[in-house]
Parts: structure tokens; C-alpha cells; sequence
């Protein structure tokens, strides 16, 4: 059996940077490859390529790209035209950016149908519909009608699948289509995206930083680092018997890490949160918000400890950072730290509060001042809580910078010029300089690569045991809260379902929503996805 | 204690930001620095370098372009080239300070309503939205009827003119700014609202602002030249270029260079000023991630 897809050299510059360099592999009909590495790796480069397209400032400079009897990189615009869509269909990683919001579901999903003229609006509309129900998405026959924005971010990523299924394409190219979502509602598109995968025989391309997800999907897995063929082999040959390195450095950082948290004594009273409600909009004569996003939330944290707040988007955990940092007054409750009462407000709170008490959130590329100098960040909360200045100053940054293992050169240089895991550790210096006694920690690896990633959990747990400072880390994803902190509480809707203190992570009995969390974790080994489908079966039937 | 680092020392990522936006400059870029110098130069060491006075009299009475007089003599006999010259001082200069004041002033009241939010916010925006319904040219009339024309009276009535303009701009940028999680992070440290508005947010909207700047300027330079053409600006014997052209509007149809010489002043400096801000952000900073 030929392959489908050969890819021969292909070699795509951006000006004298070499983004994917002399890349050759094949797709034999009917397999799933995966591209695996981390970002700026050239993976979505190379997926992109495959359709004979790249962005702005960067051209395929070498290499031929052929898909069944055609020759991608020698068509013309119009032929690409044909091509696109019809032989090739690409589905992104925000479904919600690639739907049209002012046109109807249905209206979007045919569409390729009507731009190649491949088959009449009705008969298009019965397959939509056939595809809806393939990818079991609720009420197939009338989901169509409605808009983009009244649809789940999973149903709109299941509904972009069907879009580039219609055609039958040849080839199907995946690019990260469940990073973006809970882990409960991944599950949920990972089995549709297989089922369809499966059923229709397509060839396909999965482009992921995810290995856990990947081994779900894919036959063959084609590791990717600066645009570079690492290894390629079957999934069952890369988990099991990675031969290059690097390969092995991603399998360590994708496996539960061993709990780096190991027990610590438990401290003195640090932060005692009782039955904290919160909210946003206009207050009721009763005092209480519009919409309420905090409901009676308690919790005791210790000096030293860590805790995890885990839930999925929209469970209220940011919510709580933001009463405990005082961004958001409490409409009910009393948040006490070292047995004193917190100010609902920042600007009520004194300075010494307000230096004890440090947040560092998600997305490092918006918590940095643009316009300053990595030094200058760095300075600020020395000068502002302690006065710091001249050679003391100088001397306390490189510490820092020393601390969250960056090198002192860095200090000149604008956040622009830093990557997102050493923004992150920017960030995490800043909360640092204020030598805070708690650290608020919103999704602070959410946004980087998995090796990356594990990196920045391994200082975070390093700094604990160097400097005893405590944790309140909040996360969607279990397996890394898991891996540094030693008690969890579970949020949904607002409200806390349960707390699960280190010895009984792996042990139950937990509230359900733990257990269906903990059980939404993709496994990094092949055949975890059909023995959860099998359980969910047995759970159905009896 | 505040910036004791940054005061000390030249804040060296900003220097070298301004150096890559030179850099960026197209030619069109240099060609409007050019001309704005020229004018600049001009208006600051001209009338010194001149062999002529402007208000020197006798000759003949719109003489046409020759070796004595490069760009002919007015209506009363005086040297164009000189009038042209002297009438930079006033038209640059007053432009010049009058929207500074509008976009410096404008800016600060944005920093403030978008840092400081809620009624402060309301109250600043609507205000300047009343001042925006009356007309521009309507108000500078009323401002000149009531206290006389004078060049600070003129100054003031364009920079009350043009400050709600820069306002709204400096506001959206700024509120967009406010909402960023750097922000946040100098609110939970205790940062006061002029930190916040200084070093947090401006930085960040300068370029923006600048370019922003520098259309405004245009507007000013167009209203000044306007109500001198009217004859409500500065005052004879003094005159700025908008003056320059009523006074001699009555050889527009056969001589001319009397009356074209201070126009095409008006309009190269225009042009020049715009051709400067289109190179000034430059595509090449936007695409790097600068605002």
C-alpha cells in the first residue's frame, strides 16, 4: 500500500531563521500522525505547509509536499483554492475564533460543500446532520440552526470537525483541538474526534504538545524540536522504547511526577477563609451581587503548606485569588490572615498586608509592563515595600534572577524578548521580591509547554522548601496540582465541593466530581481512552 | 525613593526603542523631518538670519519673484520671503504649545478617568463630550469676541478646542491598558493612582498618543490659519500665515506669489507633520507587538 501523504525535505525559513528544516515523513491512508514538540517547535509551521500555505514573512523554501497524485507546493492559487477544504481540511485550535458569529451553524458547516460544488444544500445539510450525530453532539437535527455563541466551547470545536469532514477530505490536519478546553469536556471531543477518525477512515495529522492526548489518537508519533525531526515511530514504539533524548525528556515531563510535595510540618494559622461569598454587578437591597460567583467558601491554610484549587473555567477559582488579594470585595464572609482581619480592599489594606500577600497570574505575557525593563519589574516592589537602592538593590535582583534560575543578563532586556517560561519566572521574581509569606498562583503553567512547564513546577516546589513560603495554587489541570501541593480543594459552580489533603489523593472515597476529574486526566499510554469508553458502558448498563 | 534606579540612569530600553523607530523611517519619514525642521529653524533663528525686515516699506507694491525680493513684495511693499518667515514664529509656535496643552492635558485627564474609574470617569467624559458638540471655529469666535484676540487668548481657545479629542483617544487606550494583569499586579502592591498613571499605563500609549499629536498639531495649524484669514487671529502689523494670504488674497488671480508663498507654507508644513506620523509607530513596531 502507497502512502498518501509524502513529505520530502521540506524546509520553511522566515528570514534568516530556519523554522522547519529538511522534514521528510509519510502517511499511509487511513493512519493518524502525530506532530509532537514544544511551541515555536515548527509543528503548526509544518501542519500548514501540508496545505501549501504560510504565514505572513516565512516561504517554503525547499522540499515538495505531495498528496495523493498531487504536487502541493507547485499548484497555483487557484488550485490551492480547489485544494483546500476539499482535499485537505484543517481544523484550529479555537473553534470559537473560526466560526463566524453572525451566520448560522448549519450555514458555516456546508459551506465547503458550496464552495467546491461537490453536492446539492440538502443533501450537504442530511450529512451535516449524519456527522452531528457521529460526533454525538446533542439534538444533531436542530443544532444546526443555531449561532456559534450559543454553543459549548467543546460542541463548537466537534461542529468544526464536521465542517472539514464534509467533504471527505483526503487529508485531515488536527491542530491542538482540545488544548483549549476543560479536561472533561476534552474527553468528550477526544472520543468523538476518534470515533469519526475511525469510522470514516481518515488519514490525519495531529498536531499537540500533549503525549497523553496524542497516544489516544495516533499510530505514529514524529517528535519536533527547532524544527527538526527528533524521532519518528509507532506510538506504542516512542512511549515504550524512546530512543533520542529528547523524547524522553518530554515523556518525563508528561508522566504524574512522583509528588515533589513532600509532607511539611504544618506551620503556624496563615490564612483563615470563612464562608466567603462574592460576586459581580450591582449589589441587591440585601447586599448581595447580581451574579454571584463565590458561595461559602471555607478553608484553613497553613505556613508552608500548599494548596490546590482545582474546577473547571467558570468554577469560581480565580474568583477566590481575587477576594484574597482584595480585587473583589466579599459580599459575605471574613478572610483572616495571621488571625487579623483582611480589608475587603486593596487600597483599605496597609502596605505590610499587602507585601505579605503577593498574585502571580496566568498569562506572563500581559502581568509584564511592556515598556519596562526586566530590572526595573524587578525593582519596583524592593524599592516600593523596602526602601532598596544602589548596589543593595543591584545586589537583591541578581539574587533573585539567581532564584528563579535566570541568567543576570536578562535584567536589560524588555519582556518582548523573553520566552514564556522565562516570563513566567519574571513573574514569579517579582511576587518573590516582595518576600511575600503567601503566593497566589492563577494557572501559572496553564500557558506553557509541558517541559517548560514541569520546570517551573520544580521551582515553585524548590522555592517552598528554600524559603517556606506558602501556596494557594490554582489550576484546572489535577496532575499538576497534584505534583505540588499537598491538599486540594475541588470547586464547581461557585461553591467548594471538597478538600483532599495529600495522603488521600490516589485513595478514596472522594465527592464524584474529584473522581470525574481525576478519571478526565488523560493516561500517557495507548488504549486509556477505550477502557474509559468500556467503563462508562458498564456504568450505563448496570 | 521613588525611581531612584531609573532617575540615576537613563532608561536605556526606551532610547533604544527610539532609535529603531528612526530607523524604521521610509523616506517619506525623512523628507517630512525635513521640512518640519526647516520650519522650525524657521520660526527660532530666521528673522535674525534675515537681510530684509518684514516690516520694512517703500518698493514696489507686489513686486513679482526676483534677486532682491525671492518671493516678490506684498500689498504694502514689504518682503514676502521675510513676512513669511517672521509669520513661522507665530503660526509653529502657537500651534505648537497650544497642542501640546490640548493632547498633554488631555492625556493626563484620560490616565486619571481610567485609573481611577467609576464617577471620576463619568464626570471627566461627559464634560468634555459637551465641549465636543460646539463647533470649533464657533468657539474660537466667541472666545475672541469676549476677551479680545491676543496670542495666549489664541493658544488657550485651540487647546480647548483639541483637548476633548485627545482625551477620548487617550481614554480607550488607556482603559484597555488599565484592564491588563500587569496593572492589577501594581493595584495589589499598593501602588497609588499616580504610579499607576504614569508608570504603568502611559509608557504604553505614547506611540499612539504621539502620532495622535501630530494630526491634532495639523487641525490647530489649520484653525490658526483659518481664523487669521477671517481676520480674528494674530493682529497686523504682526501676521501669521493664514493672515498672510487674507492680505494679499487680491492678487490670487494674476500675480500670485504674494499669496502662494504663505499657502504653500501652510501646506507643506501640514503635509510634512503628516508624513512623519505615518512613519512615526511604523508597521515594523506594530508587528514586533508595540502598540
Amino acid at each position: 500500500m502507497g502512502s498518501l501523504v509524502v513529505v520530502d525535505k521540506l524546509t520553511v525559513r522566515a528570514g534568516d531563521a530556519t523554522l522547519v528544516n529538511a522534514l521528510s515523513f509519510t502517511i499511509r491512508p487511513g493512519e493518524v500522525l502525530a506532530l509532537i514538540g514544544e511551541s515555536g517547535s515548527g509543528k503548526t509551521t509544518t501542519a500548514l505547509a501540508l496545505m501549501g500555505h504560510v504565514r505572513r514573512g516565512c516561504e517554503i523554501s525547499d522540499g515538495s509536499v505531495r498528496i495523493g497524485d498531487k504536487d502541493v507546493l507547485s499548484l497555483g492559487a487557484r488550485q490551492l483554492r480547489a485544494l483546500r477544504g476539499r482535499t485537505v481540511s484543517y481544523i484550529a485550535q479555537s473553534a470559537a475564533a473560526s466560526f463566524d458569529p453572525s451566520r448560522s451553524i448549519m450555514d458555516q458547516v456546508v459551506e465547503p460543500t458550496r464552495i467546491h460544488g461537490t453536492m446539492s444544500r440538502a443533501k450537504a445539510e442530511a450529512k451535516a446532520v449524519q456527522l452531528f450525530r457521529e460526533l454525538a453532539l446533542p439534538n444533531p437535527d436542530t443544532i444546526g440552526q443555531r449561532y456559534p455563541h450559543q454553543v459549548s466551547g467543546g460542541q463548537l470545536q466537534r461542529l468544526m470537525a464536521a465542517m472539514a469532514l464534509i467533504t471527505d477530505p483526503d487529508l485531515v490536519i488536527l491542530d491542538e483541538p482540545t488544548t483549549a478546553l476543560d479536561v472533561t469536556t476534552q474527553i468528550e471531543v477526544l472520543r468523538a474526534f476518534r470515533r469519526v477518525v475511525r469510522e470514516h477512515r481518515a488519514t490525519a495529522v495531529y498536531v499537540s504538545h500533549d503525549l497523553a492526548v496524542v497516544a489516544q489518537m495516533a499510530d505514529h508519533i514524529l517528535v519536533l524540536r527547532n524544527g527538526q525531526a527528533q524521532e519518528v515511530n509507532t506510538t506504542a514504539g516512542i512511549l515504550t522504547q524512546p530512543s533520542h533524548a529528547y523524547t524522553r525528556s518530554l515523556l518525563a515531563a508528561a508522566r504524574p511526577a512522583p509528588h515533589l510535595a513532600e509532607q511539611v510540618e504544618k506551620g503556624t494559622l496563615l490564612l483563615d477563609v470563612i464562608e466567603l461569598s462574592a460576586g459581580y454587578g450591582a449589589i441587591d437591597t440585601q447586599g448581595q451581587p447580581a451574579s454571584k460567583i463565590l458561595e461559602d467558601i471555607s478553608f484553613k491554610l497553613y505556613k508552608g503548606q500548599a494548596i490546590g484549587v482545582i474546577g473547571e473555567s467558570g468554577s469560581g477559582k480565580t474568583t477566590l485569588a481575587r477576594a484574597i488579594a482584595g480585587l473583589i470585595a466579599p459580599c459575605n464572609g471574613h478572610i483572616l490572615f495571621k488571625n487579623r482581619e483582611l480589608k475587603p480592599e486593596v487600597h483599605q489594606r496597609s502596605k505590610e498586608e499587602l507585601r505579605r500577600i503577593q498574585i502571580v497570574f496566568q498569562m506572563a505575557d500581559t502581568a509584564l509592563n511592556p515598556s519596562q525593563s526586566i530590572e526595573r519589574i524587578l525593582a519596583r516592589p524592593l524599592q516600593f515595600y523596602k526602601g532598596l537602592k544602589g548596589p543593595a538593590l543591584q545586589k537583591r535582583i541578581h539574587e533573585l534572577l539567581d532564584l528563579v534560575q535566570l541568567p543576570r543578563s536578562v535584567a536589560q532586556r524588555l519582556p518582548g524578548g523573553l520566552s514564556g517560561g522565562q516570563k513566567q519566572r519574571v513573574n514569579l521574581a517579582r511576587a518573590l521580591a516582595a518576600d511575600p509569606d503567601l503566593i497566589l498562583c492563577d494557572e501559572v503553567t496553564s500557558a506553557l509547554d509541558t517541559v517548560v512547564g514541569a520546570a517551573v513546577l520544580e521551582l515553585i516546589g524548590e522555592l517552598r522548601r528554600e524559603l517556606g513560603v506558602s501556596y494557594l495554587f490554582i489550576s484546572h489541570d489535577l496532575h499538576t496540582v497534584k505534583s505540588v501541593c499537598d491538599e486540594i480543594i475541588v470547586m464547581q459552580h461557585g461553591r467548594k465541593l471538597d478538600q483532599v489533603a495529600h495522603a488521600d489523593f490516589d485513595r478514596g472515597p472522594h465527592h464524584p466530581y474529584y473522581e470525574l476529574l481525576a478519571a478526565s486526566v488523560p493516561e500517557l499510554r495507548q488504549g486509556w481512552l477505550d477502557e474509559r469508553d468500556a467503563a462508562d458502558q458498564a456504568v450505563l448498563a448496570a | 525613593m521613588t525611581n531612584s534606579t531609573h532617575a540615576a540612569r537613563p532608561d536605556w530600553p526606551t532610547l533604544r526603542r527610539w532609535r529603531q523607530r528612526l530607523v524604521h523611517f521610509g523616506l517619506t519619514g525623512w523628507l517630512g523631518l525635513s521640512i518640519v525642521f526647516f520650519w522650525v529653524v524657521a520660526a527660532i533663528f530666521g528673522p535674525s538670519l534675515l537681510s530684509h525686515s518684514g516690516d520694512a516699506y517703500g518698493g514696489a507694491v507686489f513686486a513679482p519673484i526676483s534677486a532682491a525680493h525671492w518671493l516678490g513684495t506684498d500689498y504694502l511693499g514689504r518682503d514676502m520671503l521675510s513676512r513669511v518667515i517672521e509669520g513661522a514664529r507665530y503660526t509653529v509656535g502657537v500651534a505648537f504649545v497650544a497642542t501640546l496643552l490640548a493632547s498633554g492635558s488631555g492625556t493626563l485627564l484620560a490616565l486619571l478617568a481610567a485609573a481611577t474609574g467609576r464617577w471620576t470617569d463619568s464626570v471627566l467624559s461627559r464634560v468634555l463630550d459637551t465641549l465636543t458638540a460646539i463647533p470649533s471655529k464657533m468657539f474660537a469666535l466667541l472666545m475672541v469676541a469676549s476677551f479680545g484676540s491676543s496670542v495666549p487668548m489664541l493658544i488657550f481657545a485651540a487647546a480647548i478646542i483639541y483637548l476633548p479629542g485627545a482625551y477620548r483617544i487617550a481614554r480607550s487606550l488607556a482603559i484597555n491598558i488599565n484592564a491588563l494583569d500587569y496593572v492589577t499586579v501594581a493595584r495589589t502592591r499598593g501602588e497609588g493612582t499616580a504610579y499607576v498613571m504614569l508608570h504603568e499605563i502611559l509608557p504604553n500609549i505614547t506611540g499612539p498618543m504621539l502620532a495622535d499629536f501630530g494630526l491634532r498639531f495639523v487641525y490647530v495649524v489649520l484653525l490658526l490659519a483659518s481664523l487669521s484669514f477671517l481676520g480674528l487671529g494674530v493682529q497686523p502689523p504682526e501676521a501669521d500665515w493664514g493672515s498672510l494670504v487674507r492680505e494679499n488674497i487680491e492678487v490670487l488671480a494674476d500675480v500670485g506669489a504674494a499669496v502662494i508663498a504663505p499657502s504653500i507654507a501652510i501646506a507643506s508644513l501640514t503635509i510634512a507633520v503628516n508624513l512623519v506620523i505615518d512613519n512615526l509607530p511604523g508597521r515594523a513596531a506594530r508587528e514586533r507587538g508595540g502598540r
